[in-house]
């Protein structure tokens, strides 16, 4: 027997499966029991079936090399799956939904009369400082006002239990065809497991984001003709976007198959002639979405796709301009954002967030800078970060003049120690640090919660670093029905 | 179907075909230089000036020594059509058309890339040159049977097929402007190896078999040429393309213009009795079909794979 829970240490994390060693948690406990009677061969056995089926359906992502262009990999997978009970998971959902709604109507707002900052809620300033606030999306008005109907939002847990959101993805958020091959490979491999118990399905995403979309047709017909929009081959999310479109049953497109006509209509060309376009769901950046008005030089897009789309003929998932609601400032006010536009608390909280603009907030940050994650509002990526409990005095003290002098332009955050569930390292389990990114479905008359998500797991021992070009990983993520354990 | 995707099945066919034709051509010509006496023999420059890339050829090299040729045939990276460009080409277009393919013929696609470009050296020299283009042949082959026996027979596999047949029509009269025009001069000291050659044109086509089943006369010049050029049953020969092209064009809307164009060019064919005997003519008969050839691309290229221009 290869797994003995209690060798497996979670003193000082937050683990997702394990309460104390030895005493998995209730939604867990079948698992746990499941596993623990697992011989080395067959966990041997289990992971590499679990291979062979990503192998054979083809998932990979990919990642650029100079000498072959890009090739494309296995996404590294781990057989343990993440747990939420049921009853948890339906507070989640109602968190993201109020917040989706908040954040859509706070883009509204802002592309119209922008009560929100003649109410002195939200600062004017930051607007103008926004890289992704679009002029040319001022005063549009997209179906049923929605503008992020695809919400991609970061969830992390702290050591004491509490999810926080960590960033909302507003643009085009990726990941989610992982969570649904996961799920398919989880079947194939322990398909007991889910003979004998309660683990909510996942699989219907493809559906409903298929009738998400045909509801923002301009057109009133049977079947609308959806596309997505890829940045081509190239692009390392170019396997889900041709994912998605076979699992839709949507043509996939590039920019160049695509044609504005005269009568600002949305054309593809196809064999047969041209045919009309009722929907894009485009996983191509703002900037690059049409050369007439955006990036001249871009290639990737459609000229004329702004004037279609401004002439209500052509629906486009997600909005131009969307971006607006996910920086990092931005981010900051959500809780304002939801009071402001609900008049509700926030049901799930940001990571507290201190504004350095804020003369308390920044004297704050300013005294506890060797706790806290200092970031610039308006970068991205981790780039121009200061990791106080890991900076040397020096770095500390040029932080601190940077925010004298640019207090606007810095925000600071309490260092989280990311929750863990136990992965496979050869034949044993260690605690290795995750999140979750769920995807929110928002149409005129519908929104939709993704059952769990995708759970993104660092792979490397202690790291926190869970993307997949850094290598990070992926889990199944199980709601399981407590109410019936 | 999205013009692009037609467009790239199109393209990826015609490369692998392309491939496996520049293999035959090398294996041609490697043959017909064992068979000739050493004064007298044509080299490789010919080979060169039929693939129709002398200029850009001697940007990069100096004279037409066996080597440097096949090392360009070959390996060339610079955009000409050896066979690493063309199975890279195959290679790139497969690629984002994964979807419609079915997954083994892709991989293999990609496993025939790599193991050209691994094994490359080898066909430079004589030693290991036969079997390196055999394994491009049968590489190239084992992939169009894939795609026959797995892939939707859809409208892409019309594309599939019409440029597959295109690039092996043009590649046939290649072949037979090697031995008929520059490369063989006509001088009477030729005359006791000219059958001998022409039962190696037939064997570089794999037509040897299928000639004698269909024509019992012995091999000799007219015979060979109106089996390459206008017999119906054997998938080589100039005609047989045509009329493969013709019923994949069948089956795609808005087919009447290049169906047109077809016709005067399968009519050029069957008219080819005169041109046959003389070898001047020959040559210059073998030029009109090559444009014929470009001009059934470029209506099938307007027609379904350009994209509108809005002004």
């Amino acid at each position: 027997m290869a797994i003995r829970w209690g060798s497996y240490k979670v003193k000082g994390l937050y683990d997702e499966l394990i309460r104390v060693a030895g005493k998995p948690r209730p939604a867990a406990e079948a698992l746990c029991q499941y596993l623990h009677n697992l011989s080395d061969r067959e966990i041997e056995e289990y992971k590499s079936a679990a291979e062979m089926a990503i192998h054979v359906m083809g998932v990979t992502f990919t990642v650029y090399s100079e000498e072959e262009g890009s090739i494309d990999r296995a996404w590294p997978f781990d057989i343990i799956p993440r747990i939420i009970p049921k009853s948890e998971w339906i507070e989640i959902e109602k968190g993201l939904k109020q917040r989706v709604l908040a954040l859509n109507m706070f883009i509204d707002d802002l592309y119209h009369d922008q009560r929100i900052i003649k109410d002195g809620v939200f600062p004017a300033s930051l607007l103008k400082n926004s890289v992704n606030y679009r002029k040319q999306c001022i005063d549009i008005d997209p179906p049923g006002h929605i503008w992020a109907h695809i919400c991609g939002s970061d969830l992390v847990r702290d050591k004491d239990g509490t999810m926080y959101v960590l960033e909302d993805n507003l643009r085009v958020p990726s990941g989610v065809s992982y969570m649904l091959e996961n799920r398919l490979v989880m079947k194939r491999v322990f398909s007991d497991l889910f003979e004998n118990q309660d683990i909510l399905p996942v699989d219907d995403y493809p559906s409903q984001l298929y009738d998400m979309l045909a509801a923002l047709s301009p057109r009133d017909i049977e079947q609308p003709e959806i596309v997505v929009l890829t940045p081509g081959i190239y692009n390392s999310a170019y396997f889900e976007h041709a994912y998605l479109a076979q699992q839709m049953g949507a043509e996939l497109v590039e920019g160049r198959d695509l044609v504005v006509d005269k009568d600002d209509c949305v054309y593809m060309q196809t064999v047969e002639g041209l045919s009309r376009v009722d929907v894009i769901y485009r996983r191509v950046d703002d900037m690059f979405l049409d050369p007439e008005v955006f990036d001249p030089k871009s290639t990737l897009g459609v000229a004329g796709l702004m004037r279609a789309w401004k002439a209500g003929n052509v629906a486009l998932a997600n909005a131009p301009g969307s971006g607006v609601a996910d920086d990092k400032v931005v981010y900051s006010y959500v809780p304002e954002i939801i009071r402001y536009y609900l008049n509700e608390e926030a049901l799930i909280g940001n990571v507290p967030t201190y504004k350095c603009f804020n003369k308390e907030d920044r004297d704050y940050v300013l005294e506890h800078i060797a706790e806290l994650v200092i970031k610039p509002a308006n970068e991205s990526g981790g780039y121009g970060m200061l990791i106080g409990p890991q900076a040397t005095q020096k770095e500390r003290e040029h932080f601190k003049k940077l925010i004298r002098k640019d207090p606007r332009n810095y925000i600071g955050q309490p260092l989280l120690t990311l929750s863990t569930a136990p992965t496979l390292v050869g034949n044993r389990v260690e605690p290795r640090h995750l999140d979750l990114r769920p995807f929110i479905l928002t149409g005129p008359d519908s929104v939709e919660v993704t059952m769990g998500g995708l759970t993104r797991v660092a792979l490397r021992k202690g790291s926190t670093v869970v993307n997949s070009s850094q290598g990070g990983g992926s889990k199944d993520t199980w709601i399981v029905d407590d109410e019936v354990l | 179907m999205l013009s692009r995707v037609a467009e790239n099945i199109y393209w990826m066919a015609r490369y692998i075909e392309r491939a496996e034709n520049t293999a035959r051509l090398i294996t041609v010509n490697t043959n017909l230089l064992l068979d000739t006496p050493k004064s007298g023999q044509p080299g490789w420059q010919p080979i060169i000036e039929i693939m129709g890339c002398e200029a850009h050829y001697l940007e990069h090299n100096q004279g037409y020594d066996e080597r440097t040729v096949l090392k360009y045939l070959i390996s060339d990276t610079s955009g000409a059509n050896s066979i690493y460009n063309s199975l890279k080409l195959a290679r790139e277009n497969a690629r984002t058309i994964r979807d419609i393919i079915p997954r083994e013929a892709w991989e293999f696609i990609n496993k025939l890339y790599h193991n050209s470009k691994s094994t490359a050296l080898s066909g430079y020299g004589r030693k290991g040159r036969f079997e390196y283009m055999q394994n491009i042949i049968l590489g190239a082959q084992t992939i169009t049977g894939l795609l026959a026996g797995t892939m939707l027979h859809d409208m892409g596999y019309d594309f599939l097929k019409m440029g597959r047949n295109l690039e092996r029509a043009d590649m046939t009269t290649r072949i037979i402007d090697v031995r008929s025009g520059d490369l063989l001069p006509e001088h009477e000291a030729m005359t006791p190896f000219e059958n001998i050659q022409w039962m190696s044109v037939l064997k570089s086509l794999t037509a040897y078999q299928m000639y004698r089943r269909t024509i019992q006369e012995r091999v000799s010049r007219p015979y060979v040429l109106k089996f390459l050029l206008k017999e119906k049953k054997f998938p080589r020969s100039f005609f047989h393309t045509l009329l493969e092209v013709k019923y994949c064009l069948k089956h795609l809307p808005r087919n009447e213009e290049a169906i047109d164009v077809l016709n005067e060019v399968g009519k050029k064919v069957l008219r080819a009795d005169q041109a046959i005997l003389v070898q001047e003519e020959l040559h210059r008969f073998i030029d009109e079909l090559q444009l014929g050839l470009t001009d059934i691309h470029q209506v099938i290229s307007s027609t379904y794979f350009r994209h509108l221009v809005v002004d």
